[in-house]
């Protein structure tokens, strides 16, 4: 029993080309879901194997990868997977969105917009946007090769009905180049417009249920809505009680057992970045102790 | 403050460190060897090499210590542990007729040739706890008996031979890997056979209980039931034949289920197969009988139970992919939660808006 040595970024090289190949498939038809051969990771399925694999498969030893999970690069799970790669492929890391060209990420689209270069992997848990009304793989299949998505529809429409909104808040389910409905991952729909255009290339990667899909740069991404209905990213009506931001997407924060709440910003990166730029609250010295 | 929390990485490190210990545990007992895991803890073993899909008890008693006696954690470490070794083919198949058996039985003959052997088993032990076993305890040594060469066809040969059970031709050509290939419905039986095969045991005995109960009843009958070694061989390319490569111990099970005929057929008893790494007796049955009720469809019989539906079975059989999803919730989903929250706080504002505030629980109650 001898300690295994790992090849450069974990997977072997034949497993990068499968997935590679998965890859460029997927930015050949915007938002189609391409089937691969995921391989059994070191962490477990849920937890990023997907985002894991697809990172894995594109990273080179000139990268610099940032890793955040619900907007932070300091959440438990942000850090291990960092770790991960520090380990497994020596590459440089950053928490700063303008200095990587690899960023994988949990539930958020950072708040700096992306540039072209760099590339932005989505850990995705349920690539299927159709599951939650189809349950079966062999018919959302078929769904959307037939550009079948009068059943979505149908759905928000219900939503409409039933509570005068589409109640989708996260996971919002968006069309690619007009042409496949897709999942753009559990962000909020907050982040959805920055899926549309976007200069950096978007990959995602769903471990577990074995799918990868892309959105190549500069490509139309459409949240889907109603004439009537317009589609609205919402956002917390309240500015970080850090610094200030009025743009950013905020996380609510109970500060003590009589339930006193504040609003931080959720990208960890953008809120120090602003910070060290001189921004604070309005109503600085209240709450604000300063953090680290 | 809450805010911006730092120091997850030390943290991550200080849990790593305190798990080790507790792993540990009191260092005045003796630390579990290898050995012992492998000797003592065998059918354990077995499960994690079967469901590991990796036959090494060495590797998969290490995991079972790594693991803390978690089976699946040690089936999780075991299978990562595989993903990363090279693939260069597959053996030629396997001849369960040729077994040296240890335990063989039938339930659907009284005696056949080679006889009902019970091997190491707990069938017809009276479950009371022996308290012996609270020390080291002197162990008579097993009965022996000369063996002759009577060779143990299996039952479902011997019911091939007058046509009463459905043959079973092995189709030519490559064998399916659902860890190299993703899976697609429908799947050929070979790629349900080791999604089965690699699946939860606790998942697959409760849809074969399932089919028991009437859930897709198939009318099993266990043919057979046998466990011991086979020779495993390789068929190498440079010198043109196959090399064995070694043994190893695997229980199989041939149910034998009752079939009426279709059409033109005759009627003929039909199969569901079951097999497993070790001594996984209950496993290798449950999944014989969950083979046999994904055949449903193929057989022309009703469908509509969990067992028969090939999709809902072989995508929820695994379960490290389901203990990881499961658990993920664990991991932080304030991002989300955070939209659900702002949304049920607007719907909530509307409604109360719409309604003067005047919701009570009385007039819930009347509607």
């Amino acid at each position: 029993m001898t300690a295994p040595a790992y090849n450069f970024a974990y997977l072997d090289e034949q497993t990068k080309r499968m997935i590679r190949r998965a890859i460029l498939k997927a930015i050949a038809i915007p938002g189609y879901q391409v089937p691969f051969a995921s391989r059994e990771m070191p962490m477990p399925y849920g937890w990023g194997t997907g985002g894991v694999q697809v990172t894995a498969s594109i990273l080179g030893p000139d990268d610099v990868l940032k890793v955040i999970d619900q907007g932070s690069d300091d959440t438990t799970n942000a850090v291990s997977i960092r770790k991960f790669f520090v380990k497994t492929a020596g590459v440089r890391t950053t928490t700063a969105t303008a200095d990587a060209t690899v960023i994988q990420t949990r539930h958020r689209v950072p708040e700096t917009p992306l540039a072209e270069g760099q590339v932005l992997v989505y850990q995705v848990p349920i690539p299927e946007p159709l599951r939650f009304l189809e349950p079966r793989e062999t018919e959302t299949r078929r769904m959307h090769a037939l550009s079948e998505y009068g059943l979505m529809h149908v759905k928000l429409y219900e939503d409409i009905a039933r509570h005068g909104h589409i109640a989708t808040a996260y996971a919002y389910p968006v069309k690619v180049d007009e042409r496949y409905v897709m999942d753009p991952s559990p962000i909020p729909k907050f982040d959805n417009p920055k899926l549309n255009d976007c200069a950096a290339l978007q990959l995602f990667g769903a471990g577990r249920e074995k799918r990868i899909y892309a959105i190549p740069p500069y490509t139309q991404v459409v949240s889907l809505d109603f004439e009537d209905h317009p589609f609205e990213p919402y956002r917390h009506d309240a500015c970080c009680e850090l610094c200030g931001a009025t743009d950013s997407y905020l996380d609510e924060v109970i500060t003590d057992d009589s339930g006193t709440r504040m609003f931080v910003c959720s990208d960890s990166d953008y809120c120090e970045t602003r910070r060290a730029m001189g921004h604070q609250a309005p109503s600085a010295g209240l709450e604000t102790k300063t953090a680290s | 403050m809450y805010v911006a929390v730092k120091g997850g990485e030390r943290a991550i490190e200080n849990a790593h460190t305190l798990l080790a210990d507790t792993r540990r545990g009191d260092r005045s007992v003796p630390e579990l060897s290898l050995a012992q895991i492998d000797n003592q803890l065998a059918l354990g073993v077995d499960r994690v090499m079967c469901e590991g899909s990796l036959y090494d008890r060495e590797l998969a008693a290490l995991a079972i210590k790594q693991a803390r006696g978690d089976m699946i954690e040690a089936i999780f470490l075991l299978r990562a542990y595989r993903t990363t070794l090279p693939r260069f083919g597959a053996s030629e198949p396997i001849e369960t007729s040729r077994m040296d058996i240890r335990r063989r039985i039938s339930a659907t003959f009284k005696d056949l040739p080679g006889g009902q052997v019970l091997g190491p088993t707990f069938d017809y032990t009276h479950r009371l706890l022996d308290h012996t076993l609270v020390q080291e305890s002197a162990v008579a040594p097993p009965a022996t008996a000369p063996t002759d060469d009577t060779p143990f066809r299996s039952v479902a040969e011997l019911l091939g031979d007058n046509g009463l059970i459905e043959r079973e031709a092995p189709k030519g050509g490559d064998v399916g890997d659902l860890t190299r290939e993703p899976l697609s419905f429908p799947a050929a039986r070979d790629l349900r056979l080791q999604n089965l095969a690699r699946g939860d045991e606790g998942f697959l005995l409760a849809l074969g209980y399932s089919t028991q109960r009437g859930y897709g009843r198939n009318h099993p009958f266990a043919g057979e039931i046998r466990f011991g070694e086979v020779e495993v061989e390789f068929f190498a390319e440079e010198i043109g034949f196959a090399v064995p490569l070694g043994t190893i111990a695997l229980t199989e099970c041939q149910m034998v289920n009752q079939f009426t005929g279709a059409g033109n057929e005759a009627p003929r008893f039909t199969r569901g197969y079951g097999f497993a790494f070790g001594q996984c007796e209950r496993k290798a049955m449950a999944m014989a009988l969950v083979d046999r009720a994904l055949r449903a469809r193929e057989l022309g019989e009703e469908t509509g139970a969990p067992a028969q539906d090939e999709e809902f079975v072989l995508s929820h059989s695994d379960n490290v992919q389901a203990t990881g999803f499961v658990e993920h919730l664990k991991l932080p989903h304030y991002v989300d939660f955070q939209a659900e929250l702002d949304l049920l706080r607007k719907l909530q504002a509307e409604f109360f808006a719409r309604d003067g505030g005047t919701e009570t629980p009385m007039q819930d109650a009347a509607e």
